[in-house]
């Protein structure tokens, strides 16, 4: 009755939320009494699946069908509900991102398992299987207890630290029979932001608000973002405005993040924006306008103008780098 | 073809939440209630631009709550669409709201489902792919573009840093976010329309649900904001590194 996650991978490599997610879904199999499965869909090498024993899983099942590396959610959820029938699997991990979210319903839905959507706790076993999840957009959290007997937890990348230990893994191939009607979504162009940050995984984030003045002023927030190494957000009246492109809108209508540090230059704070970043783990504000609400949200706030103060950010934070490298 | 489209009823954007019965039941009092946005200004809307193209014949609405929801159904038909169905039980339980949504849509013989990719309230963005795997449908989540023609439908979609355009033949569910079409405020001819268009009442499926809510919490109150002076940049830069350690 072994815990089951979802190993994502992006062709063939793991990211640090793979990890996360394996830690957590061991973290829960240990709290239970037993052990974490991760299966791994599409083409990736056995290299690379070794990795996921330092994060806690104790056996790999890899269904390695080429079909599989792109997403088609009926597919996956086939794979995931064949490993689970196969393992005896009583909880299924999967992440609150673009691949989980369309999987982990599905698999939901296929095995009548209750389902937590965006876990920031590990289950409370005590009260049943309780989890915390951020609710009402981030403004208040909830703790949703799942009933059924199968559970399906997708969890917020970003939750927990990821910590590599030293254990190691035996791989398993594992056939799943598909039908042509599995994979009925095709690919037929991919276009990927290259070189920049992915917003939604993004441990360090810059965003800037109407306070900018205009798309022309964006110079000194993407030397900040560089120099941070940090993905580049907005507020929605700048992404309105087209400003910038609509992908970089965080608020409650646009993405909601959580990144550890998140630096707003002249966004006023308004109850909608605040709701897609108050998760942010310190929150930096820059605004000209002591009055603006978002101060009262943040760890720091800097008074002044964005176009004097971003500079100096900038250079204090390459000299930092180069004093630290 | 037909279009069903999913509408939720929310708290507005700029409620302050509030909570009662010791953290165990979200307090409505005072709050006003709108189309879940992504519903509204994404779903509804392409629904209705694909009706007006003549790609689709009929657009129907479904949501799921008791008599309180009918004014946001009510507003959602004044956008458009033809007839609306309000299943008259309430749940937040994404599987049972699904499974309502499935059983009364499963003989409605819908080719398109849309709803937006997330509620603000629950923030699940689950019910699309649970109600595409109880229909046997396929499902592409997170659309910011969606066209048809004979039969396929060619949806952009957000992935890991970028997008993707897939192609897919009906019948099919798409969650709907930014990009899909431009909000529509209704018009006066759209809300006098509205009040005569046909809303059906059905009663709700015994569906048991698999989650309950046990409790709400607060976020923890932020300490105070540690105000530094904008010509001392170091600083900041030196307590991001060694009192919140976060570069």
């Amino acid at each position: 009755m072994s815990v089951i996650v979802l190993a994502e991978h992006s062709q063939g490599t793991f990211k640090k939320k793979t990890f996360e997610s394996v830690q957590y879904a061991a973290d829960i199999a240990k709290a239970m009494g037993t052990t974490a499965t991760a299966v791994a869909l599409g083409t990736i090498a056995d290299s690379e699946l070794q990795l996921l024993g330092a994060y806690g899983a104790t056996k790999v099942l890899h269904v390695a069908d080429a079909k599989l590396d792109t997403l088609n959610a009926r597919a996956y959820a086939k794979a995931l509900a064949t490993a689970a029938e196969k393992e005896g699997a009583k909880v299924i991990i999967a992440l609150h991102d673009v691949t989980g979210k369309a999987v982990a319903p599905r698999l939901s839905a296929r095995l009548k398992a209750g389902m937590v959507a965006g876990a920031v706790s590990l289950p409370d076993l005590g009260k049943g299987f309780a989890i915390k999840k951020a609710v009402f957009s981030g403004k208040a959290f909830a703790f949703v207890n799942i009933t059924s007997d199968v559970k399906v937890v997708t969890l917020m990348p970003n939750t927990f630290p990821v910590k590599q230990g030293e254990g190691s893994t035996t791989i398993e191939q594992l056939s799943v029979t598909f039908e042509d009607k599995d994979f009925g979504v095709t690919v037929k162009e991919v276009s990927k932001v290259t070189g920049a940050v992915p917003l939604s995984e993004a441990e360090l984030v810059v965003s800037g608000g109407r306070g900018m003045k205009g798309p022309e002023n964006w110079g000194p927030l993407e030397d900040l973002a560089g120099s941070l190494g940090a993905a580049l957000a907005c507020s929605r009246p700048v992404a309105d405005a087209h400003w910038r492109p609509h992908h970089e809108h965080v608020g409650q209508t646009g993405g909601t993040i959580r990144p550890n540090l998140y630096i707003a230059v002249g966004i006023s704070g308004a109850i909608q924006h605040l709701a897609g970043v108050n998760a942010s783990k310190t929150i930096v504000v820059i605004n000209k306008d002591p009055e603006a609400p978002f101060f009262k949200a943040a760890d720091y706030g800097v008074i002044g103008d964005a176009a004097e103060i971003l500079p100096k950010l900038t250079e204090a934070v390459k000299k930092f780098k180069a004093a630290h490298n | 073809m037909k279009i069903l489209v999913c509408i939720a009823q929310v708290p507005d954007t700029t409620t302050k939440i509030a909570f009662g019965d010791n953290n165990t039941t979200f307090n409505t009092a005072g709050v006003t209630f709108i189309i879940n946005p992504y519903d509204e200004w994404y779903a509804l809307v392409r629904a209705l631009e694909l009706k007006e193209s003549g790609v689709a014949t009929a657009v129907n609405l479904v949501t799921v709550g008791k008599a309180d929801a009918e004014p946001v159904i009510r507003k959602a038909l004044a956008i458009g669409g033809d007839e609306a169905v309000r299943i008259d039980t309430d749940s937040n339980d994404p599987y049972v709201v699904a499974a309502q949504i499935a059983e009364y849509a499963k003989s409605e013989g819908y080719d398109l489902v849309l709803c937006g990719k997330e509620s603000i309230d629950y923030n699940n963005g689950s019910v699309g792919a649970i109600l595409a795997e109880m229909l046997d449908m396929n499902y592409i989540g997170f659309a910011s573009s969606l066209n048809i023609e004979g039969g396929i439908a060619t949806v952009k979609r957000e992935i890991e840093g970028g997008e993707e355009t897939d192609a897919c033949a009906l019948p099919l569910v798409v969650s709907c976010q930014k990009g899909m079409a431009e909000a529509r405020i209704p018009n006066m001819r759209g809300i006098m329309a509205a009040r005569t268009k046909p809303l059906k009442v059905v009663a709700g499926a015994d569906i048991k649900p698999l989650s309950e809510i046990v409790s709400y919490e607060m976020p923890p109150a932020k300490t105070g904001v540690k105000m530094i002076s904008a010509d001392n940049m170091d600083e900041l830069v030196n307590l991001l590194h060694s009192d919140a350690k976060v570069i």
